[in-house]
C-alpha cells in the first residue's frame, strides 16, 4: 500500500518521504478532512432528513440518561452518588465518547469492508487508508450525542454546589480531550481486531458503548476487579472517573495516588500510540478476499 | 397443508440464515456479557438503596438482566430483524414480486422472523444466562413448568414484536424512506420493552401506562413469568390481545399498502 503511495504521489513524493511521520499525520489529516467535507456536504443535501437525524440520534442517546432519571426518581443517592454527581459523571464521558464517536464512529464497519471487498478500493487511493476508513460516510448527524452529553454537564455544572478552583475548572476540558483521545484508540485498535475477526463488530462495541455505559455511573458501584481492569487494562476509568473525582472532592478508587487525576493526557496518548501500532499490524496482515 | 410446509420451510430458511454467521454471535453473546455485567452492578446499587424495588428481591433484579439480556435479540427490542430488508424491498419496488408470489406476505415474513428468533434464542440466549448465573445468585426457577410457561411467553412477546415491526415496516410504503420510523420504533420499544429498567420501577402514573402498552409482552412479561412475580394465564392474555389486535392492523395497512403498489414495466 505504501508503495502504491509513492508511485502515485510522483514527485511531491520525496518531499513527503523526507518529513517522515509528521507529514504522513499531516497527510491523513488532510485526507481526513477532504472525505468528510465531502460526506457534510452530501448529507447536507437532504436537510430536513438531517435534522430528523441528529434529533434522532439525540433522543436515542438520551434515553440512557433518561434511564438514570428514573432510578433517581426511586433513590437519593445510587453507589454513595448524589444525582448532580452522577450526570458530572454522564456528560464527562457521554460528550468525550460522542467527540470520538463523531470522529471515528464509522469504524466499527471495517470488518464488513473486508468481507465485501471494498476495503481493496481504499488501498489503491493515495491517502492513508486509516484516514479513509475513519472518515468513510462520516456522520454529523453524531452531533446529536456530544449536544446531548454537553447539556448534561452543563446541567451538572450548574447543580453541583462546588468551590471551582482555576484547576478543577481546567480539569473539565482536559477530560473531555483525553477522554476522547482514549475512546479513539479504542475505536482504532477495535477496528485492528477486525482485520482478524472480521465478523465482529459488537466487539467493539462492547468496548465503546458498554464503556461509556459504565463509566455513566460512579465507580463504586462495581466490583473491584472491574475498576480494576478498567483503570490498569484498559484505560476507561482515565477518561472521567479520575479527574472527576479530583473536581467532585471524593475519594479515588483503589486507593491510588492523587495526581492520576492529570494523567489522563499522557494515558491518552499513551493509548493512541499502541491503538496506532495495532492498526499498522491489523493493515499489514490483510489479505484481501478477492472478490 | 402444503402451505404449512412451506411456512415451516420459510421459518428453518430464517434460522439458518442467522446460524451463518457464528462469529458475529460469538461477538453479539461477548456484548450481551458485558451489557450484563454493568446493569447487573448498577441494579445492585439501586436495590442496595431501596430493597424489594418495584416488589423484586436483589437476586430477582439481577435475574431480570441477564433474562432480558439473553431476550433482546429474540424479540428484537434492538429492531434489526427483517424489517430493514422488507423496508428495502418496498424502496426499490421489488415488493411488487412478493405481492405476486403465492404466499402471503405477512404470513412470510411472520415465519422467516419466527426461525430467526428461535436461532437468537438458543445462539444468544443461553450463555449469557449461564455467564450471569456463574457471577451472581440468581432467582432462577427449578420447575421445568415455569421454564416452559416462560417460553410460552417469550413466543407471544416475538409475536407482538412481529406484529409491531410488520406494521412499521409498511409505513415506508407511504413514507418511502422508512428510517425515521424505524428508529422512532426502536426507541419507543427499549423505552416501553423493560430494557432501560424493568417497568414496575417506573415512578408513578408513567409505570401504570407503560405497563399496559404492548412493548410490556416483549421483556417485562416473559421475565416476570419466569421470576414467578405474574401469574401465567392473565399475561399470555395480555400479550395474545396486542398480538391478534397488532396483526389485524398489520392486515389492513397491508391490504391498503397493495393496492398503492403500481406495478412499473421494463
Amino acid at each position: 500500500m505504501a508503495e502504491t503511495f509513492r508511485a502515485g504521489a510522483g514527485e511531491g513524493d520525496r518531499g513527503w518521504a523526507r518529513e517522515g511521520e509528521g507529514g504522513r499525520v499531516r497527510e491523513g489529516l488532510r485526507a481526513y478532512r477532504l472525505i468528510t467535507a465531502m460526506w457534510i456536504r452530501s448529507t447536507m443535501a437532504y436537510r430536513a432528513s438531517f435534522v430528523m437525524n441528529t434529533l434522532g440520534n439525540f433522543a436515542g442517546t438520551a434515553l440512557d440518561f433518561v434511564a438514570i432519571m428514573l432510578m433517581f426518581s426511586q433513590v437519593d443517592a445510587l453507589g454513595g452518588y448524589r444525582l448532580p454527581e452522577v450526570a458530572f459523571l454522564y456528560g464527562l464521558s457521554a460528550t468525550a465518547f460522542g467527540i470520538a464517536d463523531l470522529a471515528l464512529g464509522s469504524m466499527d464497519r471495517l470488518g464488513r469492508r473486508v468481507r465485501d471487498g471494498t476495503l481493496d478500493t481504499l488501498l489503491v487511493r493515495p491517502a492513508p487508508v486509516l484516514a479513509q476508513v475513519a472518515a468513510d460516510r462520516f456522520g454529523l448527524r453524531r452531533l446529536g450525542r456530544i449536544l446531548q452529553g454537553l447539556l448534561i454537564l452543563g446541567y451538572a455544572v450548574a447543580a453541583l454546589d462546588l468551590s471551582w478552583t482555576p484547576l478543577k475548572v481546567l480539569m473539565v476540558p482536559m477530560a473531555l480531550l483525553s477522554g476522547a483521545a482514549i475512546f479513539c484508540a479504542v475505536f482504532v485498535a477495535g477496528a485492528a481486531f477486525q482485520f482478524v475477526a472480521l465478523d465482529a463488530s459488537e466487539v467493539q462495541n462492547s468496548f465503546t458503548y458498554g464503556g461509556q455505559t459504565l463509566l455513566q455511573y460512579p465507580p463504586t458501584v462495581f466490583a473491584r476487579e472491574l475498576v480494576r481492569g478498567v483503570t490498569f487494562v484498559l484505560p476507561l476509568a482515565f477518561v472521567n472517573w479520575l479527574p472527576a473525582l479530583y473536581v467532585l472532592g471524593r475519594p479515588y478508587p483503589l486507593d491510588l495516588p492523587l495526581w492520576v487525576a492529570f494523567a489522563p493526557p499522557l494515558v491518552g496518548a499513551g493509548c493512541c500510540a499502541l491503538a496506532g501500532l495495532a492498526w499498522r499490524a491489523g493493515l499489514r496482515s490483510y489479505r484481501s478476499t478477492g472478490s | 397443508m402444503g402451505t404449512g410446509r412451506l411456512y415451516a420451510a420459510v421459518a428453518a430458511g430464517g434460522f439458518r440464515r442467522y446460524a451463518t454467521y457464528r462469529m458475529a454471535t460469538a461477538a453479539g453473546v461477548f456484548t450481551n456479557t458485558v451489557f450484563g455485567l454493568i446493569l447487573a452492578y448498577t441494579y445492585l446499587a439501586l436495590w442496595d438503596q431501596r430493597p424489594h424495588l418495584g416488589g423484586y428481591d436483589q437476586a430477582q433484579a439481577v435475574t431480570f438482566v441477564w433474562v432480558s439480556q439473553g431476550l433482546l435479540m429474540t424479540v428484537a427490542v434492538l429492531g434489526g430483524g427483517f424489517e430493514d430488508e422488507l423496508i428495502e424491498r418496498i424502496r426499490t419496488g421489488d415488493i411488487a414480486v412478493d405481492l405476486y408470489r403465492p404466499a402471503d406476505l405477512q404470513l412470510w415474513w411472520l415465519a422467516s422472523d419466527l426461525g430467526r428468533a428461535l436461532f437468537h434464542l438458543l445462539g444468544r440466549g443461553l450463555l449469557p444466562l449461564v455467564f450471569g448465573a456463574l457471577l451472581f445468585p440468581l432467582a432462577l426457577p427449578v420447575s421445568p413448568l415455569t421454564w416452559v410457561a416462560f417460553l410460552i411467553a417469550v413466543l407471544l412477546g416475538t409475536l407482538v414484536s412481529f406484529a409491531i415491526r410488520f406494521v412499521v415496516a409498511l409505513c415506508a410504503f407511504w413514507l418511502l424512506d422508512g428510517a425515521g420510523v424505524s428508529q422512532l420504533a426502536v426507541l419507543t420499544a427499549i423505552f416501553c420493552s423493560g430494557m432501560l429498567l424493568p417497568l414496575n420501577v417506573f415512578p408513578g402514573a408513567l409505570g401504570e401506562v407503560v405497563r399496559l402498552l404492548p412493548w410490556s409482552a416483549l421483556l417485562q412479561a416473559p421475565v416476570d413469568i419466569l421470576l414467578g412475580t405474574a401469574d401465567p394465564l392473565p399475561t399470555y392474555a395480555f400479550q395474545a390481545l396486542w398480538a391478534v389486535l397488532l396483526l389485524a392492523l398489520g392486515r389492513l395497512v397491508q391490504s391498503a399498502a397493495t393496492r398503492r403498489v403500481v406495478v412499473q414495466g421494463g
